[in-house]
């Protein structure tokens, strides 16, 4: 996999913390590895729209990224929930299913950002700077595209 | 059956597969299932509801559905890891009918889709007149991926949705 300049915290300078989610296992999987070269930390993941709502009132990561069709309770009404209390939740749809309604719908609701699955890592890597960036975060090391 | 129904998904395997794989793929075989659908191996089915109706089953043997989902991990997943494999399967099939998706309703079809489940059963439906299965085997790197797509358009449902909307 590519290597790309880890993007850390302007903060405190420790990794960006992720909440992933995501009905699939092996997605969830996927999308860990992926934003672990990005220099992330996974600190937790959930399989559904409930449990992703439960699971960031516990852990209030700097990011979530958001599968949209899941059982129980689906991404884009677990994202609007998540910002009704939390105005500033950094959440970013992953979903296969990327039609302009979907995405407007997201936003509306207070996504950040929409990526298109199969996710490509430098997509999603550009997708991290661009949310991280109202944090002050800086891409440490040199240069702040993807590494060689 | 629609061509035009199909074309999406026949686009959009060829894509996810190529960009998985990293590698070209072909459509080896395209052929209407006149028989029952019978499982070749590990198989994830999607339903479609609304102004487009019916599923799809995408099917592939164990070996291949492994070395799919090493291939789609990075990481060597082997045939013994059931529940990894079988994961693989359906995340590929969701990743193929949600860019399908994407097109048609981009088109203007409406219509609402399931998460992708195991088809555990060696048996399916045979098909009927309004829903006639397309079989497609796409050769790819890893091995045979068959998609058998049994869709029909739901006229009904287009004329009420018109309506509703004035």
């Amino acid at each position: 996999m590519e290597k790309f300049v880890p993007v850390k915290r302007s903060e405190d300078g420790q990794p960006v913390r992720y909440l992933i989610v995501d009905d699939s296992v092996f997605a969830r999987k996927n999308l860990a590895r992926m934003v672990e070269t990005f220099g992330g930390q996974v600190v937790g993941e959930a399989g559904d729209g409930v449990s992703a709502i439960s699971e960031y009132e516990r852990l209030t990561p700097d990011i979530v990224l958001m599968d949209i069709t899941m059982p129980q309770m689906e991404g884009i009404e677990a994202a609007e929930k998540i910002v009704r209390d939390h105005p500033n939740a950094r959440i970013v749809m992953v979903s296969s299913v990327g039609y302009q309604e979907n995405i407007v719908a997201a936003l509306q609701r207070g996504a950040r950002h929409f990526v298109q699955k199969p996710v490509k890592p430098e997509v999603l890597y550009e997708v991290i700077k661009y949310v991280m960036r109202d944090d002050g975060t800086t891409v440490h090391g040199a240069g702040a595209g993807a590494g060689a | 059956m629609r061509m035009d129904l199909i074309q999406p998904f026949i686009n959009s395997a060829d894509a996810v597969l190529a960009q998985g794989l990293e590698s070209p793929i072909s459509i080896e075989n395209l052929s209407m299932e006149e028989e029952a659908y019978r499982r070749k191996g590990v198989a994830a089915e999607v339903f479609l509801t609304g102004e487009i109706e019916g599923r799809i089953i995408f099917d592939v043997d164990l070996g291949t559905a492994a070395q799919l989902a090493s291939r789609l991990a990075g990481v060597e997943v082997s045939e013994a890891d059931d529940d990894l494999v079988r994961e693989a399967v359906c995340e590929l099939a969701n990743q193929i009918i949600g860019n399908s998706i994407t097109t048609l309703n981009d088109q203007g079809f409406h219509f609402h889709v399931r998460p992708p489940t195991l088809h555990t059963s060696e048996q399916g439906s045979k098909s009927s007149e309004d829903t006639e299965a397309l079989v497609m085997c796409f050769n790819t790197s890893s091995g045979n991926v068959f998609m058998n797509v049994a869709l029909r358009y739901n006229r009904r449902r287009a004329v009420e949705r018109a309506v509703v909307a004035g």
